[in-house]
């Protein structure tokens, strides 16, 4: 769960990092759920400079090269402008009950935020 | 059960919430900015250092180098890597973020 | 609305004041969601989430919605464990009588007996 926006502060960074290590490990990461600002994780309209990190290209391709379901929550999104327009490739927006169904069925839950 | 820290003692007041909760045998691990409180020096390290007492303390070392302070870990502190802080994910049964 | 089958033990921990942020609005809604899937759900107010309980909230001059009137309603959603840590209390020189609704207070020991038992724990 990231409950924090990219860049501003760290935490996007900590869980992408910690997905990764955990894939390189072997486990697998069902989901990632973006809650309150997290879920500016997901707008494709974000140009970070060049020589700096793609937050939110990064969690697409770890979604796309491991099937890790990249989740944003509707109601958090719509609050902050988050909609299928701008979202990047990669996430899709759906309810909170993602949110509960994945640490009624993952082994694991880890809350990244602020 | 893994207790996670992730901002300085500076500037919440975390670190203290989380060690008022960490019964004998959990482990805490030290992320982000809260990764000063593991070292040396530090007004908080004494808490820390009470808390190795009963429990295991765990800093990021990926975040400590990133702050110029990865010579500076309080001894008894077990610096992980990423791999690391997945397998204290792993081993824990539970996990409670302290943000 | 979900059947898994499986009844974990939900820990929704709520650390932060209401209004100055929004998490605890936000993670009401999760509690709210929550009791769709038929999970055994608790909720823990420590720290400044206290407040989240105070009675008496009044957000009307800043322009924001009044939520606290959902803390008692989650009965009706049958979410009834309530817990509220003693220590979390005293320093902010509130008592039981200044919260909204029926709770269970614990102390901070009893608090983390508490988290030792839970199979998740979503914190705010």
């Amino acid at each position: 769960m990231v409950n924090d926006g990219p860049y501003q502060r760290q935490s996007s960074d900590s869980a992408y990092l910690f997905c990764k290590a955990a894939i390189e490990a072997g486990h697998q990461i069902e989901r990632v759920f973006f809650y309150h600002d997290g879920v500016n994780n997901a707008t494709k309209l974000t140009e970070p400079p060049q020589d700096d990190r793609n937050v939110v290209a990064r969690w697409a391709k770890l979604a796309e090269e491991h099937g890790v379901d990249l989740v944003v929550c509707v109601a958090a999104a719509l609050r902050r402008g988050i909609v299928e327009q701008n979202l990047a490739q990669g996430f899709r927006i759906s309810g909170l009950g993602q949110l509960v169904e994945s640490a009624i069925q993952s082994d694991r839950l880890v809350v990244f935020g602020d | 059960m893994l207790h996670i820290v992730n901002k300085s003692p500076g500037e919440r007041a975390t670190l203290a919430s989380c060690l008022a909760h960490v019964r004998p045998g959990h482990s805490v691990l030290l992320i982000e900015d809260a990764v000063y409180a593991a070292t040396k020096g530090h007004a908080a390290a004494g808490t820390v250092e009470a808390a190795l007492a009963t429990a295991k303390v765990y800093v990021l070392m990926p975040d400590l180098e990133a702050r110029a302070r990865a010579g500076a870990v309080i001894d008894g502190v077990v610096p992980v890597d990423y791999r690391g802080f997945v397998d204290l994910v792993t081993q824990n049964p539970r996990v409670q973020s302290w943000l | 609305m979900e059947e898994t089958g499986i009844v974990k033990k939900f820990l929704f921990v709520n650390r932060k004041a209401p209004y100055g942020s929004v998490y605890a609005l936000e993670g009401l809604e999760v509690v709210l969601i929550s009791a769709a899937f038929d999970q055994d759900v608790s909720l823990a107010f420590l720290d400044d989430g206290v407040y989240q309980l105070a009675k008496g909230q009044n957000p009307k001059a800043i322009e924001t919605k009044n939520f606290s009137p959902t803390y008692r309603a989650l009965e009706g959603y049958d979410i009834e464990k309530l817990y509220v840590e003693r220590e979390s209390l005293q320093a902010r020189g509130l008592g039981e009588e200044d919260l909204l609704v029926d709770v269970q207070v614990l102390g901070a020991a009893e608090m983390a007996a508490l988290m030792d038992e839970m199979d998740v724990m979503i914190s705010f």
